[in-house]
């Protein structure tokens, strides 16, 4: 099979426009015929949902929340890019695309970047009439911060809870729609299977969580909107439901998995303080842009109060080595430096596992009001997981996994390798390569609901043959079958060991040995711990209470499971990207002074993996990407 | 440290429920009130026993999916802050501590500390929306909105629908909620085309939910993890007086 990414011809800034001419349209009258599947209700999967839905189609939406309103996109803070150029500072459509292209460390579609910029003006249009309350200047108009290593001011915000407002502007279009009969809600219910008809994506088979029961639908289309996998590590940033299961069990089906390896990894959480930990939570790029970062100069002051080391002995080690970005430095790069101090036992707090993020010099200039007015509630949250009081002392702050930049292979239409299937938001691999800036992913996943997939699919509904199966066809009862079979292994093993520890075990493994740094000789022994802890997984789980009820270990210990295989290959995709880029940090390919080393003479392709049977490896296929528009060029910020 | 928990267990909807009592061993002040029901959980597995359901997910006070009524207060009686945000830092050695479900007839039990709020979903589709459709909308900035008006717009905004207003108020009122989602569309000059139609029918869904009346005695602000102000309040009873006036 080759991939074809659809890409339309013609000059850049013309390829959308042609492109929506080009595409087929479905009668107005005719849309109603159409059932379309929606899983997830996250910024994407409610975008979309709503927006179907007031087309005409007939949708279905899942989550598995005990309402939409909760997806993890309501965790989001910092805010939301468009290039507006409000600020009048140099801002345009085509420079949001060449930073979104070169943050991405030269590994995304040129195409689908800069249909993003485009699109990313109507979003703030789009949610200010749904009544967002952005932040907005005296004079009433809205205001914009800069965000996430860009030059320019074009970040929307609402105080710290953007990702909030915008999924309850999505929500509430969902709820409209739901009240106008269009839309079908279905709250804590989780697909658990795609179901492939003829080669087309034709229903799912989901769990209702309350009732455990296992049911069927059928669709004329489905989409994935079902956010990323971060959550493989254990430890993330992502919110405790935060799975694979979706995407993986269509891989299973047949739709590739595109860069799995590309992982991002946040500089600015709060550092782990115990096993216990549950997740980690971060604390919002936007305080980088007024805090500076620095660890002392030496091991041994280490242990010491924070204000009692003088300036002289302190190393602010990103003004230091980036110093025409300094503390605003992109995420991955910042994460690593702050391995690297720590690494030389340079670190601070519990384990050495630390990096200071200091407002001392900002509170002097700007006075603790301002500085309360602008980041109040992230000192707030600070104090309360730590007891510390962040503008007394300096806030600890430490990488952790935060983001998946890899996820289901699309083409331009944002349908996968099986026609019907379409995946939107972070659950696909589309627009940021190998490293997404800060501010980008609630740009993707509105641009994907509102603007992009209601146009496509249209498209394919119209050059498909129709057909909407029962729900009794005999794929669909496999299908059921085997999903009830897996539920009953999952209950039956009865062992010693605990979902959750098995989870944390795996974890451990991949961020020791594909986290910040990656190299062969580690990559290969997670390659061989992996099916061993499958197997224990297998063995000793213990998953209590039964499948008829409302039953969170059981709900919990199938996401693992899925994880358990998904980590295979991700730990792949890494071992065969031998280069280093954005997020994918491989220590043999780097410069003398410790940078990424891209090798774009053979790896300036999308990887996307094809599922091949349980104990078969998968095959890979290459997207390469052509650059049209923007020459590649080594990413620096120095 | 070390604490008793007295846990509300109960099957399911139609089964009676109960207080158990458990120990929790070993528990470090750094815990978030949820990490340390995990380690109690993991416990109970290790013994076949079935782990005590509760709501979470963001686990960082914003999605509103956790509840807990802790020593009779929802989210543990801490200004601004929700049960996963709630640290055991804030409890001592040899505390019991009564953990129960949010309570209220419009939010019917499930199972243990699990209950259903799906009524607050009905009540955002009865109108808690402006009606505009995907595309042809105006320039973000082609409508000024004073910033105090919009700052407003935000604090109502800023609910997170956990019901913790509902389970604290005596009459299992929903006031707060409803007049949190009024206030902030009803402030812009975007919502205010729709303004009387939504106060009158989120009101009417409320009800219809079986919430019971507001009588102003403040606990939903008190115990509100996101302090939104009983004011919304005196603005929703505002705007549904003038709506009931027009006769909408
Ligand atoms: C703490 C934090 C802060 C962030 N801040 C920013 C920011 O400031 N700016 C920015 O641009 N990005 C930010 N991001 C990233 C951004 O929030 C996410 O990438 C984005 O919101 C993902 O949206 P989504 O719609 O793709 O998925 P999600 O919001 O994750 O939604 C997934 C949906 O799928 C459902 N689902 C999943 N699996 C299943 C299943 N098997 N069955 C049924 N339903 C299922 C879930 O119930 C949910 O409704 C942040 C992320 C985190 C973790």
């Amino acid at each position: 099979m080759t991939l074809d990414s659809k890409i339309p011809s013609g000059p850049i800034a013309q390829k959308w426009d042609k492109h929506r001419f080009d595409l087929k349209l479905v009668n107005p009258a005719n849309k109603r015929k159409f059932e379309i599947l929606v899983v997830g209700s996250g910024l994407a999967g409610a975008s979309a949902a709503a927006t179907l839905g007031e087309l005409g189609y007939r949708v279905k939406c899942f989550c598995f929340q005990d309402s939409p309103r909760r997806a993890h996109s309501i965790a989001a803070q910092g805010g939301i890019n468009a290039a507006k150029n409000y600020q009048n500072d140099g801002d345009s459509i085509y420079r949001l695309f060449y930073d979104t292209i070169k943050g991405g460390d030269f590994r995304a579609r040129e195409a689908n970047v800069y249909r993003l910029a485009q699109v990313s003006v109507n979003i703030i249009d789009q949610c200010v009439a749904q009544g967002v309350p952005f932040a907005r200047e005296y004079g009433g108009l809205l205001a914009n911060r800069s965000f996430g290593g860009a030059q320019v001011s074009r970040t929307f915000y609402a105080r710290g809870q953007t990702g909030q407002q915008l999924l309850l502007g999505a929500y509430q279009a969902l709820c409209r729609q739901i009240s106008l009969g269009t839309v079908q809600m279905y709250p804590r219910t989780e697909m658990l299977d795609l179901v492939v008809i003829d080669g087309h994506a034709k229903g799912i088979v989901v769990r209702d969580l309350i009732s455990g029961r296992i049911s069927s639908h059928a669709g004329d289309a489905v989409v994935l909107a079902t956010g990323g996998y971060g959550n493989v590590f254990f430890l993330s940033t992502n919110a405790k439901g935060s799975n694979v299961t979706a995407t993986w069990r269509a891989y299973k089906k047949g739709a590739f998995f595109a860069n799995p390896c590309y992982t991002q990894i946040h500089p600015t959480c709060i550092p782990v303080s115990g096993e216990h930990q549950s997740k980690l939570t971060l604390m919002s790029e936007s305080l980088r842009n007024d805090g500076r970062v620095w660890v002392p100069k030496r091991k041994e002051d280490c242990g010491k109060p924070p204000t009692s080391i003088p300036e002289s002995d302190r190393d602010y080690y990103l003004e230091r080595k980036y110093p025409s970005f300094g503390n605003l430095a992109p995420r991955d790069i910042s994460s690593r430096a702050a391995k690297e101090v720590c690494d030389e036992g340079r670190g601070v707090g519990p384990g050495g596992l630390g990096v200071y993020l200091d407002f001392a010099d900002a509170i002097r200039r700007l006075g603790v009001d301002k500085i309360r007015e602008r980041y109040g509630n992230l000192f707030d949250m600070y104090e309360k997981i730590t007891g510390e009081n962040a503008y007394e002392t300096p806030m600890r702050i430490y990488p952790a996994v935060h983001y998946t930049m890899g996820g289901t292979w699309v083409d331009y239409n944002l349908m996968s390798t099986i026609p019907g299937l379409f995946v939107i938001g972070e659950a696909n691999f589309s627009d940021h390569g190998a490293n997404r800036l800060g501010a980008s992913a609630l740009m993707q996943g509105l641009a994907d609901g509102y603007f992009i997939l209601p146009y496509t699919i249209g498209h394919y509904f119209a050059s498909s043959k129709q057909f909407r199966p029962p729900t009794d066809h005999p794929e669909f009862r496999k299908s059921e079958e085997e999903i009830r079979a897996m539920t009953n292994r999952l209950l039956s093993v009865r062992g010693k060991r605990t979902v959750t520890s098995l989870h944390r075990e795996l974890g451990k493994l991949l961020w020791e040995k594909c986290g910040m740094a990656r190299n062969e000789a580690g990559l290969r022994e997670a390659l061989r711990r992996i099916p061993e802890l499958r197997d224990e997984f297998c063995r000793t789980v213990n998953v209590t209470g039964e499948s008829g009820e409302l039953n969170q270990a059981l709900e919990y210990a199938g996401r693992v499971a899925d994880f358990m295989e998904f980590a295979e290959l991700l730990c792949l995709d890494a071992l065969h990207r031998e280069e280093s880029c954005g997020g994918h940090f491989r220590t043999e390919h780097q410069t003398p002074d410790g940078e990424a080393k891209r090798n774009d003479d053979q790896f300036a392709y999308v990887a996307a993996w094809e599922y091949k049977g349980p104990d078969r490896q998968p095959e890979m296929h290459r997207e390469p990407l052509i650059y049209e528009e923007v020459q590649m060029s080594t990413r620096s910020y120095k | 440290m070390n604490l008793t928990l007295r846990v509300w267990r109960q099957k399911n909807a139609n089964s009676p429920g109960r207080f158990e009592t458990y120990e929790a061993r070993n528990i470090l002040e750094d815990m978030s009130f949820l990490e340390m029901l995990d380690v109690v959980n993991e416990e109970l597995i290790q013994r076949g026993q079935e782990p005590i359901a509760f709501d979470s997910d963001c686990r960082e006070g914003i999605c509103g999916m956790c509840s807990l009524v802790i020593n009779g207060i929802p989210h543990g009686g801490r200004r601004g802050t929700a049960t996963c945000q709630l640290h055991m830092r804030h409890f001592k050695d040899g505390d019991t501590i009564t953990i129960e479900p949010w309570r209220a007839r419009a939010f019917p039990l499930i199972k243990d500390l699990v209950v259903d709020r799906s009524a607050f979903d009905r009540i955002i589709q009865a109108g808690g929306f402006i009606s505009v459709n995907t595309g042809g909308t105006p320039d973000g900035n082609a409508i000024p909105v004073p910033k105090p008006d919009a700052d407003a717009a935000m604090d109502a905004a800023a609910c997170i629908g956990c019901g913790a207003c509902v389970a604290v108020c005596k009459n299992a009122s929903a006031m707060l909620f409803v007049a949190a989602k009024v206030s902030h569309l009803n402030l812009l000059p975007q919502g205010k085309v729709e303004k009387d139609r939504r106060a009158l029918n989120m009101v009417r869904q409320m009800d219809a939910e079986g919430f019971g009346n507001c009588t102003v005695t403040g606990s939903c602000e008190a115990v509100c993890p996101k302090e939104i102000s009983l004011s919304f309040i005196a603005k929703l009873n505002r705007d549904y007086g003038l709506a009931t006036l027009k006769g909408k």
